[in-house]
């Protein structure tokens, strides 16, 4: 390395745009963050939970929100996941949070999705997960799975 | 059961990669509303369900689904065939019931799908 040069950061960094209510592209970003995590070799347990992750943060910003980002960092100890979008925001994280509390409409729920299980099921498959959200302005969702 | 034996047991038919037919099934879970489905914490298990959109391969895709039943006749799209062909999940069809199609299989032994409870235990 030349002198006086930073180390280079190993993580891999990549980003996908998320656009609201395009249901023929929502998935993709996910399926991506997937192979990525295929091409790299974790193993298929730490794969599937950052699978399901994704996934399920990508389709509350094409559901619920207007638009947003996939952001991931990807290092042999972890995968980062933050999934930020710009509104609507949600009022009242802790209800949110709640299984089974959807506010997604009949035709979202004849979609499949509106189960009311997406935060919760993101949760049991992080090992660190941080919500944020101002009414109004956007959601942040910041998960970490560790490889172990 | 292999997804051979499983198509004679349903009298189902198979839409997309018929290289699999001896692929084993062991675990089979159920339901039409996505997020109920990637609870699941079952690799390779068949999912069945009523529901037919380009959703449900994307799930079957994130939550390494075996293969998919849909039931009561309902039929996959050509887009659905298209991404379940380049992700090597088998489709099938049967006219059997939701019902119906669920006790066949729990009849034949398989077994119902583990979920994962908010204390990280497998719950049967
Ligand atoms: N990115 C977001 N922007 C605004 N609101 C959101 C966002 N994500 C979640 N919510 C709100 O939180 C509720 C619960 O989200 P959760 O993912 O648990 O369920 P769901 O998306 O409604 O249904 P499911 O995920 O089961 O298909 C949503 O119905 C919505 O009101
Ligand atoms: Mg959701």
């Amino acid at each position: 390395m030349e002198k006086g040069k930073k180390p280079v950061s190993k993580d891999i960094k990549h980003e996908y745009p998320i656009r609201g209510m395009d249901f023929v592209a929502a998935g993709e970003a996910s399926s991506n963050i997937k192979h990525t995590l295929q091409l790299i070799g974790f193993a298929p347990a730490i794969i599937r939970r950052a699978a399901i992750a994704a996934y399920e943060s990508e389709m509350n910003i094409v559901i619920h929100a207007t638009e947003g980002t996939l952001k991931t960092t990807i290092s042999p100890e972890r995968i980062e996941i933050i999934a930020a979008d710009t509104g609507p925001g949600i009022p009242d994280i802790e209800l949110a949070m709640r299984e089974g509390y959807s506010t997604a409409p009949d035709h979202i729920r004849e979609m499949g999705f509106g189960a009311g299980m997406g935060l919760p099921n993101i949760k049991n498959v992080s090992d660190e997960f941080t919500l944020d959200s101002t009414f109004g302005k956007g959601t942040t969702l910041k998960v970490v799975i560790y490889n172990q | 059961m292999n997804l051979r034996e499983l198509c004679k047991l349903l009298e189902a038919k198979m839409h997309c990669c018929e290289e699999l037919l001896e692929k084993e099934i062991t675990y089979v879970c159920a339901g039409d509303l996505m997020s109920d489905i990637l609870m699941f914490s079952e690799p390779n298990a068949l999912l069945v369900t009523g529901l037919v959109n380009i959703q449900v391969i994307r799930t079957a895709e994130m939550l390494d689904i075996s293969a998919v039943l849909f039931i009561r006749g309902k039929t996959p799209t050509d887009e659905m065939l298209e991404l379940a062909k380049t992700k090597g999940i088998p489709l099938l069809t049967t006219d059997h019931t939701f019902y119906l199609s669920c006790g066949l299989l729990y009849e034949a032994g398989l077994k119902n799908a583990p979920m994962k409870t908010d204390k990280n235990e497998l719950k049967y």
